[in-house]
Order: structure tokens, then C-alpha cells, then sequence
């Protein structure tokens, strides 16, 4: 919580009030749910300016009651803990990590924050080397199961280099951890509570943007959704969308404007597990389309969507009529000022569905694989 | 300034002084409270504006009209405390502890000298063994087997991980000496350096809130002190309040680098109270020393919370391991003068012979005796088979990922194809 409170202090945009936070009374999960509560509505259409996408609430899971301004800060999902139980530590990842490992192995559930997704790299040893085999190397003896590390996540319009990193490839490439990302409340609080109950280490990616932005009804009551599951968001025929995290809503309205345009039907699928990830449904997905753009606001060189790419045409080859789409962020650092030009939004992304469109009218498969989406996206 | 050096002088002498007031002594509870209270009020004084002292929230301490830089003491550093002489003399009767312990002791430090690389160093395995509780958690680097020996692993597990058969409970999926024992509470060793020191810290953060008189300790080189989660670990275990004990074994050599390459300060003992850490430094060859700085710092770590730090002065006597050659950075003599006369083994032989626990007979069938035991250990561990191969592909996860089935599937169909080039006869099938 008191990590959240960094956040809420150190972004730059924030203007949520802070009062009651340090007050040791919530429970790291309580402050996620806090920060993803419809308290911040009322500042949402401030920030839109620098929007690149527009929040869909998802119309079949309103059945669940509406956090309110009562429940911020507290209220139900607040646990009265002890402050032994929610606690600053001193400001060192690697030691944020490796003290959540030592937790989880004596039995403790822990549920680590790195401040930003940008600083986890000083615990990139822990995880990798350590989070990640402890179970393995000791052949069972040990485990770290119960460590959860949760880390903001994504661009937020104006983080520049160090607020803005999409680090989940780096972690793609470690057996032995998991790794989410939600991209709305509801997913974020069911995702959450399976990355806790999860007997491996699971690193929890937040997208910030979707802080303020994001409101939506979820359910009072303790619910799980089930980890290494992709999620069909929306059916299609045409052709397939992959991505995670706030990208699954540029997806979305790629998706719309496909449709309206050009009479493309988009299937839109939210991955939401990186690692393991759901290879079953992607590609299901592509044998039903035959054509799949994947895309991520992490650089492309790399990227998580060479390796879904890579499976995708080992495992549909008979089934793909044209090239697969990637639509990334550049290879560059993450920059400042020149955000909305780096970020693949949806212009981007429609352009790759409008290639489509023809492609399926003509019959022809040359024109998308003619495209580039980095050429395209200047 | 003089005012800091002083009250950092005297925050030396409070631990050295603590430290050294063995279970036996019976120090007073009010000492240990003030010497406590010392470090607690330093970091956190309350805000007084009406007080003529500075009131910055970051340290505690008064003004100072002078320019002048804090010295660091390093010719004449914290001293080594000590218990027996290189005869095995009790030098002071009063910090004799129990004797019950020794024949334990000495049967096991025996023991492991025969086959582990752990020359030298035996006294502070052993010693600081003794002074736990069996279920006290212990991580450790990889020269603490004698810590494994002393809670009794059995000397066919050692063997079982060195020859990685199907005996393992590692699965023979570490290289040799990364061992762990559920039952004994030792965590299983891994490579990198001092990775376990944070991770020591969470876990006595965890045994803490248990509230269940258990306490961690957490072993490592002076080499490994210098890494970046050695500081993690330290202050995260002081500002957490955790019961923990951090014991360095200081062997004078990170494989061939020496310890004027690894540090400039008074060694490890003296970054303890920079901390806010009771820290003191031992003779790591006099197991008594050992026994007494850790049975005091357990206990106290588990009373009042809070971590100390032991550096044990001892010396690597062994090459760093069998892919090194010591003797390309450092000369024969110095190996020798430890080896022969300063040597854990020898003086506690000494301290035995003069009580006449001990005679050149005992002596004579011990060694005979423990290197039979050894080898027939050795003979059973070398015959067994490999663990089966299906045993790469489980605990990546708590369960098998579809990925993994699907790779291990894949595996045995060109295993089946090619089954003449794998060595599979050494496997469990």
C-alpha cells in the first residue's frame, strides 16, 4: 500500500488524494483494487487528452455491484491487518524480491511490489535465477510458490523511459515463473487472486494507464480466473487480434473500425498469461480466420509476439493466408515526447486490418504480406 | 565528530562486550536492553524543535564546529574473540561452554575432514551448528556441508547429490555440493552469490510473525559480502527487525582474490553497526568461540528481534574447488602454517588430549574407522543408477504446462529414434 502510495506521489498526473494511505491498514491486493476503483472516476476525462485508446466496459459482467466512493481506501476489500502484515521496506528491488522469496519459502504467502515495471530489473537475478528454479533445483524440497511481485506497468502518456517499459519478454524467456497482465478491473482482480492462490512465482503486470481510466463493475466477493487462459473478447471471422493489457482495447476499436469501414469481422483475443501461455485458443483462433496480427507496445525485436507468431505458423502453416502481422513498438528506448508517434495504437492497427479487407476481397495474399506495419506506422 | 566516532567506538564495544557475555555469564537483561536502545534512538529521534540540537529525521547527533572526516579503523580492528589458544587452552575458564557437546562435536568434525573441501573451516560449521535449535531455517553458501553433518544428513545423501544418482533428493539436477534437506531445515544451495541473504531476511521476517522461537541464520563468504543483495539483506533484516544471524566466514580469499582486493574497511564485522547491526568477530578456529557468539546471538535475535552479524576469521586451507589451483596466488608457507598450526581439528584435539578424552589410539581407529564408512559411502553412491529422465521435465512448475508435455513428448520420440547416441543404460528407465 505504502508503495502504492510512492506511485500515486511520484506519477506525475495524479490527482487522487492520498489521505489514509500509510495508515498500515490494507493489504497490498486491497490497494490494487483500490487504485482500479471507480473513486477516480470523476478525474478520468481530465487525462483523456492524452488517450489513445477509449475503455470499453464489457457489457456481459455488469451482473456484480459497483465499488464506490465508500469503498476507497477501505471498505470491503480492506483487511484489518496488523502493520506486520503491510510494511515499508527499504528502497532496494533486489532485496524487495529476495525478501519475498525467503517469505514464500518459510511458508508466508507474499505479495511483493516493485514500484514500476521499469525498475524490476535490479531483481532480475532473484527472479530469474532464483524465483524461478527454486522448486526445480531443489527437486521439490522448496518452493517460492506463494510470492506474487505486482509492478505497474505500461505507457501512461507521458512516463518517458523509465515509467513507460513493457519488460513481460524478458521474463517470457525464464521456465519456472508466470507472468499476467489484466487488462480491466474485473481481470485484474480475478487474475490477481489466481497469481496469489498459484503454487509458482507469478510476476502481476498492472497497466497504470488503466489506474484512473478503467472503471467497471466487479464483483464484491473473492473470484479467480484461471491463469494461462486466453480470453476471446470479442468473435470474429476474418481474421485474429492478439494482445494483452491496454492494448486489447486499441484492439477493440481496431476491431470497430474494421468493421464499420471495411466489413471486417475482428476476433479479439486478450492473452493474458505470457507465460505459460495459452498457445490452444490462439491458434484456434487462426485455423478459424487464417490470418493473425499481434500487438504490443514493447519494442518489436524480441518482443513476446515473435515468439506467439513463431508457434502460430508451426502449428496453422496450412491454415494462414497471409503473413502474420506484428504491430509493436519501435526499437527504440521509450521516448518522452514522441509517445503518441511511438505507441502502436489504433491507426496502426488499422491500417494491417485494412490490408486485410482487401486481402479477403481479392483473394490474394501478396498485398498484406507486402505491408510492413513499422512502414506502415509512419 | 569526535562526538560520533565516539558513540560509534562505543556502539563496537557495547557489541563486542554483548557478545561476549556467553548464556553462561548470565548478562543482565537491563544491559541488553540499553545496548538495544543505543541503536534504535539513533535512527529514529522524535521531533523537538525546542531542543538546541539538529533535528534532520535522518540521524540522531549532535552538531560539530570543526571540519573533520570520520577515520576508518582498520589497523587496529574490531577484535577476534577467542576462547581456547592454538594448544587448546581455555584461556578463560568462564567462557568454557557446556562439555556434554563435545563428543557430538568432535566425532562429526572428524568426520567430514576426510572428504570435503571444507579444510579449515570445520570449527565454524560445527560450532555454530551446535548453538541452534534443529528447527531453526538455515541458508547457506556452499562451504557449510559441516552444518548438513552436524544435523545429522546422512553421509549417503551427501554422496547421492555429489554423483547425482536416483538416490538424490535433488533430483540430480544441481551440480555437487548444492545440497538441501527438508527434514534438517537447510535450504538448498544454489550458485549465485548471496542471493540467499535477502531471502534469509524474508524468511526470519516469516518465522517472526510465526511467532515459534525459530530463528534463521545465513551463511556466506567475505567475497559475497560484496555483492549487491548482501547489502539488500543486511538492511532489510535491521529496518524488518528480523531474527536472523548473518555469519560471514571470512577465509581470506574470494577463489584467488584477497580480501585487500575485496574491501578497504575493517572487514565485514565493521559494516554491521553501519547498519544498526550487534556484530562481533571470532575466531573461526576455536570452535568454542563459534559455539558461544552464535548461542548468544541466537538467542538474543530471537528475544528482541533483530539481526546480528558474526564474522568468523578463519583461513581457506583447501583449493577454492577442484578447478582450482591456490597455490598460483598464494604461497606454501602460509597454506602450511595453517594447516599445522592453526587448524580447527588440531586444537580441538589438543583441548581433548589434555582432558583425556582423546588418545592417539582413539585417533588411530577413529580415522581408520570414519574413512571405511566414507568409502563404502562412496562404492554405494558411484553403482547407483541416474535419476529417470522424465525428471528434467517436473517442478519447472507445481504442475506440467501443456508446453512441457507436449517438449517432453518430443524428447522421447527422438530418444526412441536415436537411442544409440544417449547414454541411457546410467539412466532409470
Amino acid at each position: 500500500m505504502a508503495a502504492a502510495a510512492r506511485f500515486f506521489i511520484r506519477g506525475a498526473n495524479s490527482k487522487l488524494p492520498i489521505t489514509g494511505i500509510g495508515n498500515g491498514s490494507q493489504s497490498s491486493f486491497g490497494g490494487t483494487l483500490v487504485k482500479l476503483s471507480p473513486s477516480s472516476n470523476s478525474r478520468t476525462k481530465t487525462q483523456r487528452r492524452h488517450a489513445h485508446f477509449t475503455f470499453q466496459p464489457d457489457p456481459e459482467r455488469t451482473q456484480y455491484v459497483i465499488f464506490g466512493e465508500d469503498v476507497a481506501f477501505g471498505g470491503v476489500f480492506r483487511c484489518t491487518v496488523g502493520k506486520d502484515r503491510v510494511f515499508n521496506t527499504p528502497l532496494c528491488e533486489q532485496g524487495i524480491v529476495g525478501f519475498g522469496i525467503g517469505a514464500a519459502v518459510a511458508g508466508a504467502t507474499a505479495i511483493a511490489e516493485i514500484q514500476f515495471a521499469d525498475y524490476i530489473y535490479p531483481a532480475f537475478d532473484q527472479i530469474v535465477n532464483e524465483a524461478a528454479k527454486y522448486r526445480y533445483r531443489s527437486g521439490n524440497l522448496f518452493d517460492c510458490g506463494s510470492l506474487t511481485i505486482r509492478a505497474p506497468w505500461g505507457c501512461v502518456g507521458h512516463g518517458s523511459l523509465y515509467h513507460s517499459q513493457s519488460p513481460e519478454a524478458f521474463f517470457a524467456h525464464c521456465p519456472g515463473i508466470k507472468v499476467v497482465i489484466p487488462r480491466s478491473p474485473v481481470q485484474a482482480k480475478g487474475l490477481l487472486l489466481s497469481c496469489i492462490a498459484d503454487q509458482n512465482p507469478c510476476i502481476f503486470f498492472e497497466p497504470k494507464i488503466l489506474y484512473r481510466a478503467a472503471v467497471e463493475q466487479v464483483p464484491v466477493e473473492p473470484y479467480t480466473i484461471p491463469l494461462s487462459q486466453a480470453d476471446i473478447v470479442q468473435e470474429g471471422s476474418d481474421v485474429t487480434l492478439v494482445a494483452w493489457g491496454t492494448q486489447i482495447h486499441v484492439m477493440r476499436e481496431v476491431a470497430n473500425m474494421a468493421q464499420e469501414k471495411l466489413g471486417v469481422s475482428c476476433e479479439v483475443i486478450d492473452l493474458q498469461t505470457i507465460l505459460p501461455w495459452d498457445v490452444e485458443t490462439v491458434c484456434k483462433s487462426v485455423v478459424k480466420t487464417g490470418r493473425l496480427l499481434i500487438s504490443h507496445e514493447a519494442p518489436i525485436t524480441g518482443g513476446f509476439a515473435a515468439e506467439i507468431s513463431s508457434s502460430v505458423q508451426e502449428e496453422c502453416f496450412l491454415n494462414l493466408e497471409a503473413p502474420i502481422s506484428r504491430v509493436c513498438g519501435y526499437d527504440t528506448p521509450f521516448p518522452h515526447i514522441f509517445e503518441p508517434f511511438y505507441i502502436p495504437d489504433k491507426w496502426n492497427g488499422d491500417q494491417p486490418g485494412k490490408d486485410t479487407l482487401l486481402t479477403i476481397q481479392s483473394g490474394s495474399s501478396i498485398q498484406m504480406g507486402s505491408m510492413s506495419p513499422l512502414c506502415l506506422a509512419s | 565528530m569526535m562526538a560520533a566516532v565516539k558513540s560509534m567506538n562505543k556502539l563496537y564495544g557495547v557489541c563486542v562486550h554483548a557478545a561476549r557475555r556467553t548464556a553462561g555469564l548470565k548478562a543482565s537483561r537491563l544491559f541488553q536492553h540499553r545496548a538495544f536502545r543505543v541503536g534504535a534512538v539513533q535512527r529514529q529521534q522524535p521531533f523537538d524543535s525546542s531542543l538546541e540540537k539538529p533535528q534532520f529525521p535522518g540521524a540522531s547527533a549532535e552538531f560539530v564546529d570543526h571540519l573533520e572526516f570520520i577515520q576508518p579503523n582498520v589497523i587496529s580492528g574490531i577484535p577476534v574473540y577467542r576462547v581456547m589458544d592454538r594448544q587448546g587452552n581455555i584461556i578463560d575458564p568462564s567462557q568454557d561452554p557446556q562439555m556434554t557437546l563435545l563428543n557430538t562435536m568432535d566425532r562429526i568434525l572428524y568426520e567430514i575432514s576426510f572428504y570435503m573441501t571444507n579444510y579449515g573451516e570445520e570449527g565454524t560449521h560445527i560450532g555454530s551448528a551446535a548453538a541452534l535449535d534443529p528447527e531453526d531455517i538455515v541458508f547457506g553458501q556452499y562451504r557449510e556441508a559441516g552444518v548438513l553433518m552436524y544435523r545429522g544428513f546422512p553421509l549417503d545423501m551427501f554422496m547421492a547429490q555429489c554423483y547425482a544418482n536416483a538416490d538424490d533428493l535433488g533430483k540430480g539436477r544441481q551440480m555437487p555440493v548444492h545440497y538441501g534437506s527438508k527434514d534438517l531445515n537447510f535450504v538448498t544451495i544454489s550458485s549465485p552469490l548471496a542471493t540467499q541473504i535477502p531471502q534469509a531476511a524474508g524468511a526470519a521476517y516469516a518465522l517472526k510473525r510465526e511467532n515459534m522461537n525459530r530463528a534463521v541464520i545465513c551463511y556466506f563468504g567475505e567475497g559475497a559480502a560484496s555483492e549487491g543483495d548482501a547489502h539488500a539483506g543486511f538492511n532489510f533484516s535491521a529496518t524488518l527487525e528480523c531474527p536472523i544471524i548473518f555469519f560471514c566466514r571470512n577465509n581470506g580469499y574470494a577463489i584467488s582474490t584477497p580480501t585487500n582486493e575485496q574491501y578497504r574497511g575493517d572487514g565485514i564485522a565493521a559494516r554491521g553497526p553501519g547498519y544498526g547491526m550487534l556484530s562481533i568477530r571470532v575466531d573461526g578456529n576455536d570452535v568454542f568461540a563459534v559455539y558461544n557468539a552464535t548461542k548468544e546471538a541466537r538467542r538474543r535475535a530471537v528475544a528482541e528481534n533483530q539481526p546480528f552479524l558474526i564474522e568468523a576469521m578463519t583461513y581457506r586451507i583447501g583449493h577454492h574447488s577442484t578447478s582450482d589451483d591456490s597455490s598460483a596466488y598464494r604461497s606454501v608457507d602460509e597454506v602450511n602454517y595453517w594447516d599445522k598450526q592453526d587448524h580447527p581439528i588440531s586444537r580441538l584435539r589438543h583441548y581433548m588430549t589434555a582432558r583425556n578424552w582423546w588418545s592417539e589410539d582413539d585417533e588411530k581407529s577413529w580415522r581408520k574407522q570414519s574413512r571405511k564408512t566414507v568409502m563404502e559411502a562412496f562404492e554405494r553412491a558411484e553403482k547407483r543408477l541416474k535419476p529417470n529422465i522424465e525428471l528434467m521435465f517436473t517442478d519447472v512448475y507445481q504442475e506440467m504446462t501443456p508446453n512441457l508435455n507436449k517438449q517432453r513428448d518430443a524428447m522421447w520420440r527422438h530418444m526412441k529414434q536415436y537411442k544409440e547416441h544417449y547414454p541411457f543404460e546410467l539412466f532409470f528407465q
